[in-house]
């Protein structure tokens, strides 16, 4: 298994380099450190599919929340926002909110105090609908304060390293509110009610203009290392100054996939990864044995999530743009599934490999098939047949189906990945066990 | 009166018409989750590819001199749906039909559906683009005004045609599903099997048909769905993708594996959608001089924008509350 993780990861980077010969250096510095970027979200992803067995089709709303925070933490403070009357409308806000909060968890104990079943419900109902209104009515001249005069109240002027830590604290926090409400549903009802909550999440970000500054986008985001500005500040070439400034942020990236790739497996190849697996596959047998199942299964989404949210912060600030409407479902959801189902659900090592493979797939696709429709379309012509016409923006659809041909085929031929996860360490010498479903909680 | 007239054309009608667009979708959701156990995905996509099918067909009748007085798309219905029926019969064949044969777990097949999904979306782009098709370009779109004669009323109730034919036909397919699914044979088998597929085998009842029917009749109704969709609003290649998740909002809502509760479901999740971005102080304005000043002008439950997440915190709160939905369908 080793020898065959070391073949691809070689077969990878000899690809890389056919990419970095046809492509040019600036292309293929960006196209690595967007790779690694994306290894770090299908290894968050790995943890809570392959180690929990849990489906999160929610990363969408995860990456946004991670890029998010890096635009609050490291853009400008704007003195304009502070020094206008928006604090306080902001603050009312939340203090309505708190309220509201208090009087909801208020209105679940009502029963330990002598109320019946009905009427808890009742004043649970009550309670929600007088906090939403409260808090509408406080929230609703805020936003419109703010969005007529200062437009979003701006970022905290902190380093960028800054705004990936708390892309990885507020993406784990989130998650911690949804695996509360949701982890108790069965498989496919999770994955629809995850897709569902990221869609909640990007229509919030999308639309809070005061907060995240929506469809108007927030730029430039600053990096965390020096840009290709500051090096040809010295007199260094504008293309070597992108492989360098890119090359300084790929360090940085990858330092964080490694550390973050070597704790998981050490964790993995403990009495902590032997439960959760345990747990995984059967979940009844394990809480019998003791195991607090729903708190494990809350502990691998939250620590899978803080990943994915590190990985969308590293994403925003390398593209220097925070656009909510750049996020498609198709782009940061599946296509992280595809990386792990390929990679290989379960082997840390292996949902790496995957997210870096099925990015290069995902990126190169495009160029390549505008080659091969240009041929195509010259070949038409030479028949006597009309061009092919709009081949670039068609071009840019093919990718698309080849990502869903690779799922396709993945799960047909080979459903454990490339790298799979390695079961019965003792029978080495063995086939392995006629396993041929990646686990299923349920 | 004007108030109501107004009530009803931006918030009755809207819903009627959308919660018709998702009970088709949601029919054929619960249908392929009764018989064969998992989330069809791809169904938003099979309705887009519906679509297209009749955009084709009807392209290719007026490039061939049909011209009629209402859109030629009512016209090429039935086959348009055979097509569909037939390409989804197809993609089962190809893509679902040997996972199955390996008996993999539903998710598996949850997860081949998105494939699939993009499969379809990929091929759907690459031949029509992005931009948007109209089935209005020969005929165009007769809007009915009913004016009531009552004193004092200025507005009319308005509504198009196909807004009519699609709650017309919505209700006929109601009829002959409930009759198909109590009185045929085939109705009963598949039934039988969404009840306990083993013991429907053992009884004689064969499995490989009844799993046909159930493509045959999921991707009619998918066509039928998405071809009306295309003819209320414009036809695009994200069409269905939009609106995938409020039709999987409601079929759980009605309960999964009930086909009256996905209708339910549909028209719940529409209804509550169009509900709850009215703006209700429209309906308190006959007493403005009575109301208090600090009313606000806007009293829409959420505002316009949000409009989309009301189908996913509706579903959210099922899922928690009554996870098995209003009637009961498949349990945790």
């Amino acid at each position: 298994m080793i020898r065959r993780a070391l073949i691809l990861y070689a077969l990878f980077f000899g690809l890389v380099l056919i990419v970095g010969w046809t492509m040019g250096a600036p292309f293929t510095a960006r196209l690595l450190v967007e790779t690694a970027a994306y290894a770090l979200i299908a290894l968050g992803l790995n943890i809570q599919w392959g180690y929990g067995g849990l489906f999160n089709f929610g990363i969408l709303g995860l990456v946004m929340l991670g890029g998010f925070a890096v635009t609050a933490m490291a853009m400008p403070v704007s003195t304009a926002f502070w020094g206008s009357d928006g604090p306080w409308l902001i603050g009312r806000a939340i203090i309505a909110a708190g309220i509201g909060a208090l009087l909801i968890i208020g209105a679940g104990r009502l029963d330990r105090i002598g109320f019946s079943r009905g009427w808890k419900r009742t004043f649970q109902v009550l309670a929600w609908i007088v906090a939403y209104i409260g808090f509408r009515t406080q929230i609703d001249p805020a936003v419109e304060s703010i969005e007529s005069s200062v437009r979003w109240i701006g970022g905290l002027g902190l380093p960028s390293w800054v705004g990936w830590i708390f892309g990885g604290v507020l993406a784990a926090g989130v998650a911690w509110l949804i695996g509360k409400v949701t982890l108790g549903l069965r498989s496919d009802y999770l994955a629809i009610a995850t897709i569902g909550i990221a869609e909640i999440i990007r229509a919030l970000i999308k639309n809070m203009e005061w907060l995240t500054r929506g469809t108007l986008t927030v730029s430039p985001v600053p990096w965390p290392v020096p840009l290709p500005q500051a090096y040809q500040a010295d007199g260094i070439s504008v293309t070597d100054s992108f492989v360098y400034a890119r090359a300084g942020y790929l360090i940085l990236v990858v330092a964080v996939l490694v550390a973050a790739l070597l704790l998981v497996q050490r964790a993995y190849a403990g009495p902590w990864g032997r439960m959760m697996r345990a747990i995984r596959d059967n979940y009844i047998a394990a809480g019998a044995m003791g195991k607090d199942v729903r708190a494990r299964q809350l502990q691998l989404f939250v620590l899978g999530s803080a990943l994915i949210g590190i990985g969308g912060a590293m994403l925003t600030s390398f593209t220097q743009i925070y656009d909510p409407s750049g996020y498609q479902t198709i782009d940061h959801t599946f296509l992280i599934w595809v990386m792990v189902i390929v990679g290989g659900a379960g082997n840390n090592f292996g949902a790496v490999f995957g997210g870096m493979l099925i990015y290069l797939v995902w990126v190169m696709s495009e160029p390549v098939s505008q080659w091969l429709f240009t041929r195509l379309s010259d070949w038409f012509v030479s028949l006597g047949w009309a061009p092919i016409p709009e081949i670039a923006s068609r071009a840019l659809q093919m990718r698309v189906f080849v990502l869903g041909l690779v799922i396709v085929l993945a799960l047909r031929y080979a459903p454990r990945g490339l790298i799979p996860e390695v079961t019965g360490r003792t029978r080495l010498d063995e086939k392995p066990t006629t396993k041929t479903e990646s686990p299923d909680p349920a | 009166m004007n108030e109501a007239i107004f009530f009803l054309n931006n918030a009755v009608v809207p819903g009627l018409v959308i919660g018709s667009i998702y009970a088709l979708g949601a029919v054929g959701i619960t249908l392929i989750y009764g018989i064969l156990r998992f989330a069809h995905f791809a169904h938003g996509d099979l309705m887009t590819m519906g679509g297209f099918v009749s955009y084709l067909l009807a392209i290719g009748l007026a490039g061939i001199g049909v011209s009629t007085t209402f859109p030629v798309a009512y016209l090429i219905l039935p086959v348009a749906i055979a097509i569909t029926a037939v390409a989804a019969l197809a993609i089962d064949r190809m893509f679902y039909a040997p996972l199955r044969a390996r008996g993999v777990k539903p998710v598996t097949l949850l997860v081949a559906s998105i494939g699939v999904t993009m499969m379809i979306q990929g091929l759907i782009r690459l031949f029509f683009g992005t931009g948007t098709y109209n089935f209005f370009e020969a005929t165009p779109k007769v809007i009915h005004q009913i004016r009531l004669p009552i004193e004092g009323v200025t507005r009319p109730i308005s509504f198009t045609q196909p807004q009519v034919v699609m709650v017309l036909v919505t209700v006929a397919v109601v009829i002959a599903l409930h009759f198909f699914l109590t009185r045929s044979r085939f109705g009963k088998a598949m039934r039988a099997v969404s009840d306990n597929a083993d013991l429907a085998q053992v009884s004689g009842i064969n499995l490989r048909m009844v799993v046909r029917i159930t493509w045959i009749i999921a991707g009619g109704l998918a066509c039928l769905a998405g071809t009306m969709l295309a003819l209320d609003v414009t036809l695009k290649p994200d069409l269905a993708f939009n609106i995938i998740l409020p039709i999987f909002a409601a079929a759980i809502v009605g309960g999964v594996g009930q086909v009256y509760g996905a209708i339910a479901g549909g028209y719940l999740i529409g209804f509550a959608e169009s509900l709850s971005v009215f703006n209700w102080a429209v309906l308190l304005r006959p007493f403005r001089d009575q109301l208090p000043d600090w009313l606000p002008t806007n009293l829409a439950i959420v505002p316009t924008e949000y409009k989309l997440t009301v189908a996913f915190v509706i579903l959210v709160i099922t899922l928690l509350v009554r996870p098995t939905g209003i009637f009961r369908g498949a349990s945790l």
